[in-house]
C-alpha cells in the first residue's frame, strides 16, 4: 500500500477534474503531494533515486485522463483491425501506458524519443493528435504519416518523436545518434531510445552503447521489459535477462514500469545523470495486455491467470484512480465521467477519420527523395505508370 | 659590337638561340609563354580531389562531420582524410570502434536529427553490417513518414575489386544500392567527377551512396581552374560523354571508364568509332544520355566490375530495349566480372575483372567484326 503524506495543514484543493492540466505543478498555487513508489529503485553500479516522488492534484488527474485516452484508443484499434478497417501490423501498448506518461512528465518537447514499433501512444504522449493516429491506421490522408506509414511509422519531429519502426533494435543506436547531433549541436537535451526485452539482446544496441559511452551522449536507454519478445519469454531468449544490468559498464536503474510516478522518478533521475555523464539503461517492469500484435492472441505462451492477475494488481490506470480517490483529489463518479468523455473523444476521432478520404494515386511516388531532380519513377507497368520525381 | 647580332624573340624574355629554338618548337608559332602557363590544366590525384571536397564542405557548413573507422589520427585508411582531425577538431572527425551496425546507425540518427554526418566505411563490403541502416532507417524513411523525417547523410568508401584482396574484400555494390528507391548512388571515375560529384552529395538533402575506387586514388587527372573552385559542384543523375563517337556506345563506371577509353583508343586504331559514357550516377540513372547515344551509334556496349547478373549493365540493356528498341541494330553486349567470387591468385584474379580486351572483343561483335570465339571454360 502506497504510503501517502501530506504537507500541510491546508485541506487539499480539489481539481476539476475536467481541467485538463500540464503535469508540472505551479509553485505555491497547488499542494504538491508526497507519494512513495510502489517498489524500490535498484541499481547497477548507481545510486537509486528516492522512491519518494512529488506531485499534485492535476498531474495526478492529467495521468489518469491520458492514460485513459490511451488505453480507449489502442482497445478501439483491437476492433478496427477486427473490423479490417486497419491492416497488416497492429502492435497495442495497453497495460504499458504509464511508460509513455511517465516519460513525458520529466522532459520537453526538445528532448527527443524514439521506439520500435508499439508507438501509437508514445505518439499521442509527444503531442500527436487521435484523428491523426486513427486516420494514419487506416491509411487515411490525415494520417501522420498521410497514410504511407501504417501503424510501425508514427512521427512527430516538430516535438521530438522519431518514431515509430519496424526492424527490432534498430532504433537504439538511432537514438544514440539523435543524442550525438543534441550534444553536437549543445541543445542541453537527451534522448529516450526505447527498446523492448525481444530487442535487448541486439548486437547493434551494444555496439551503439558503447560508443555513447565512449563520446559520453546523453542517451538514454530504456528497456519496455514486458516480459515477452513476440511469443518467446526472456527467459527463453537472454542469459541475463537482468536487462537493467546488461550495459555492463554503463549504469542501469530498474523501475515499476506500471507505476507512472516510479517512471517520471525515473526519468528525471536519468535526464539529470546523461546530461553530466553520458548514457545509462533504465529498465522498465511493465505488460501488455494484447498479445504481440493482432495476429496474435497472447495466450499460448501465458496464461490467462498471469494475464487478469497483472490487471488486477499492477494496472497503471487503477493505481492512479486508487491514488485520486484516497487522496480526494476527485470522486469516483467523476472519475468515470472522465472515461465517458475519453471514450466520446476517441470515437468522434474514429468517426473523424472515418470520413478522410485515402491518398491521391499520385502520392505513390511522392517523399520518395526530397529533391528528385526530375528523375523519371515508374509503376508496375512502366509504359502505363510513371511519375516524375519533384 | 655591331656584328652581334641581337635576334629579337617574340617571347621577349629569352636571348640565348638554343633556347629559343626549342622554345619554338615547342610552342605553336606566335604564342606568349603566359598564355601556354594558363591553358596548362592542373593535375591532381583522386585522392587529392576527394580530401579537398571534404575539406571545403567541412568548411562551409559546420553540421558536416566525418565518422569512421580511422578517419582521424591515423589521417584515413587510404589517407583521404589527411588532415582534417587536425583542421576540425575531434568533435567534427570522429574515429570509430568496428562497429559498422552501430556507428552507421548513430550516423543515420544524427542526420534525423538534422546533421549532415560523412560515413565513412573502409570499404563497402563492411558495408553490409550496416546494409539495414543505409537501406531501412535511412532510404524509406521520407517516404514512410511522408516527408517529416528526411536523412542528408553520405556513405563512402572504396567499391569494387582492389588488388588481390580476395573474395570477401572485392565486391561491387553499385547493383546492390543502386535496386533501392530512396537512395542515390554515384560513382566517380576522375578527379573533377571525385570532387563535384562529392560536393553534391554531401550538400544533397537525400541518403547518397558514394562508390569510390581504391587503385582510382592514386591517379592524377587534370582538373580545370572551375573545377577547383569551392563551389564546383556536379549534378547529380547525368553521365558524361568522356569520348565521342559514331559507331558503338560503350558505357561504364569507376574505374571501368578507363579501361573503356583505353578499349576506344584500341577499336579506333581499327575503324571502330566509339563513344564512352562515363554514368557517375547509377542512381538515377542518366537514360536520356544513355538512350540517346545508342540511338546515334546503334550498337551498345555495357561495362562494369560487378559480378553480372541483376548487374547495372543488365538495367542498363532493358532500359534500352524499353525506350529504343528499333535504333539497336545488334544485340547489346555485356562486359561484366566473372561469375564466381574473386580469386586471389593473380592469373585467375585477371580473369575474374573485364579487361581491356574484353571490351574491345565485345564492341566488334556489336559491330558484327569478325572476332575469335572464347575457349570454353
Amino acid at each position: 500500500m502506497a504510503a501517502v503524506r501530506r504537507l500541510s495543514a491546508v485541506p487539499i484543493r480539489r481539481c476539476h477534474p475536467l481541467l485538463l492540466l500540464r503535469p508540472f505543478s505551479s509553485a505555491g498555487s497547488e499542494p504538491s503531494i508526497t507519494v512513495e513508489t510502489s517498489v524500490p529503485f535498484t541499481g547497477h553500479k548507481i545510486d537509486p533515486p528516492s522512491r519518494s516522488v512529488e506531485t499534485t492534484p492535476s498531474e495526478l488527474l492529467s495521468f489518469f485522463r491520458e492514460m485513459s485516452l490511451m488505453r480507449r484508443m489502442e482497445i478501439a484499434a483491437d476492433s478496427l483491425y477486427k473490423s479490417k478497417l486497419i491492416r497488416g501490423f497492429c502492435h497495442l501498448y495497453d497495460g504499458q501506458e504509464a511508460v509513455a506518461i511517465g516519460l513525458e512528465a520529466s522532459i520537453t518537447k526538445k528532448d527527443a524519443i524514439i521506439t520500435a514499433y508499439r508507438d501509437h501512444c508514445i505518439y499521442l504522449a509527444r503531442g500527436g493528435t487521435l484523428v491523426e493516429a486513427f486516420a494514419e491506421l487506416m491509411g487515411r490522408r490525415a494520417g501522420c504519416s498521410k497514410g504511407k506509414g501504417g501503424s510501425m511509422h508514427f512521427y512527430k519531429k516538430d516535438s521530438g518523436f522519431f518514431g515509430g519502426h519496424g526492424i527490432v533494435g534498430a532504433q537504439v543506436p538511432l537514438g544514440c545518434g539523435l543524442a550525438f547531433a543534441q550534444k553536437y549541436l549543445k541543445e542541453g537535451t537527451v534522448t529516450f531510445a526505447l527498446y523492448g526485452d525481444g530487442a535487448a539482446n541486439q548486437g547493434q544496441l551494444f555496439e551503439a552503447l558503447n560508443i555513447s559511452a565512449l563520446w559520453d551522449l546523453p542517451a538514454i536507454l530504456v528497456c519496455e521489459n514486458n516480459h515477452y519478445g513476440m511469443g518467446t519469454a526472456e527467459w527463453r531468449a537472454a542469459k541475463s535477462p537482468a536487462y537493467y544490468k546488461r550495459g555492463d559498464y554503463v549504469p542501469g536503474l530498474k523501475v515499476d514500469g506500471m507505476d507512472v510516478l516510479a517512471v517520471k522518478q525515473a526519468a528525471k533521475f536519468a535526464k539529470e545523470y546523461a546530461l553530466k555523464n553520458g548514457p545509462m539503461i533504465l529498465e522498465m517492469d511493465t505488460y501488455r495486455y494484447h498479445g504481440h500484435s493482432m495476429s496474435d492472441p497472447g495466450s499460448t505462451y501465458r496464461t490467462r491467470d498471469e494475464i487478469s492477475g497483472v490487471r488486477q494488481e499492477r494496472d497503471p490506470i487503477e493505481r492512479v484512480r486508487k491514488l485520486i480517490l484516497s487522496h480526494e483529489l476527485a470522486t469516483a463518479s467523476e472519475l468515470k465521467d472522465i472515461e465517458k468523455e475519453v471514450r466520446k473523444q476517441v470515437d468522434d476521432a474514429i468517426a473523424e477519420a472515418k470520413e478522410s478520404p485515402m491518398p491521391d494515386p499520385s502520392e505513390l511516388f511522392t517523399n520518395v527523395y526530397v529533391k528528385g531532380f526530375g528523375v523519371e519513377s515508374f509503376g508496375a507497368d512502366r509504359k502505363e505508370v510513371k511519375a516524375v520525381l519533384p | 659590337m655591331l656584328g652581334i647580332a641581337r635576334r629579337k624573340v617574340g617571347l621577349g624574355l629569352f636571348r640565348a638561340p638554343i633556347l629559343q629554338e626549342r622554345l619554338h618548337r615547342v610552342l605553336p608559332a606566335g604564342s606568349v609563354l603566359s598564355k601556354k602557363y594558363s591553358t596548362s590544366a592542373k593535375e591532381i590525384q583522386v585522392r587529392e580531389a576527394l580530401n579537398s571536397a571534404l575539406d571545403e564542405e567541412m568548411s562551409a557548413d559546420p553540421k558536416v562531420f566525418l565518422m569512421g573507422e580511422e578517419v582521424g589520427e591515423y589521417q584515413g585508411a587510404y589517407k583521404i582524410s589527411k588532415g582534417l582531425l587536425e583542421k576540425y577538431g575531434p568533435e567534427r572527425v570522429l574515429d570509430t570502434p568496428i562497429t559498422e551496425a552501430g556507428f552507421a546507425g548513430i550516423g543515420v540518427g544524427a542526420a534525423y536529427y538534422g546533421l549532415r554526418p560523412i560515413v565513412e566505411f573502409m570499404t563497402f563490403n563492411f558495408s553490409m553490417q550496416a546494409i539495414d541502416h543505409i537501406i531501412n532507417s535511412a532510404a524509406k524513411s521520407n517516404y514512410m513518414s511522408a516527408g517529416q523525417i528526411s536523412v542528408p547523410i553520405v556513405f563512402r568508401g572504396p567499391n569494387g575489386a582492389a588488388a588481390g584482396v580476395g573474395a570477401q574484400h572485392s565486391q561491387c555494390y553499385a547493383a546492390w544500392y543502386a535496386h533501392v528507391p530512396g537512395l542515390k548512388v554515384l560513382t566517380p571515375y576522375s578527379s573533377e567527377d571525385a570532387r563535384g560529384l562529392l560536393k553534391a552529395a554531401i550538400r544533397d538533402p537525400d541518403p547518397v551512396v558514394f562508390l569510390e575506387n581504391e587503385l582510382l586514388y592514386g591517379e592524377s587527372f587534370p582538373v580545370s581552374a572551375e573545377a577547383l573552385d569551392s563551389s564546383f559542384c556536379l549534378p547529380i543523375g547525368k553521365a558524361k560523354i568522356e569520348r565521342e563517337g559514331k559507331d558503338v556506345t560503350i558505357t561504364a563506371f569507376s574505374k571501368m571508364v578507363g579501361y573503356a577509353l583505353q578499349a576506344a583508343d584500341v577499336l579506333s586504331a581499327e575503324g571502330i568509332s566509339a563513344e564512352v559514357i562515363n554514368l557517375r550516377s547509377i542512381r538515377p540513372l542518366d537514360r536520356a544520355t544513355i538512350n540517346a547515344s545508342v540511338r546515334k551509334t546503334n550498337r551498345l556496349v555495357t561495362v562494369e566490375e560487378g559480378f553480372p547478373q541483376h548487374g547495372v549493365g543488365a538495367e542498363i540493356c532493358m532500359s534500352v530495349v524499353e525506350e529504343s528498341f528499333e535504333y539497336l541494330d545488334a544485340p547489346v553486349e555485356r562486359i561484366a566480372g566473372a561469375d564466381v567470387p574473386m580469386p586471389y591468385s593473380a592469373n585467375l584474379e585477371r580473369m575474374a575483372v573485364p579487361q581491356v580486351d574484353d571490351i574491345v572483343r565485345a564492341a566488334k561483335r556489336a559491330c558484327y567484326r569478325a572476332v575469335p570465339l572464347a575457349a570454353a571454360a
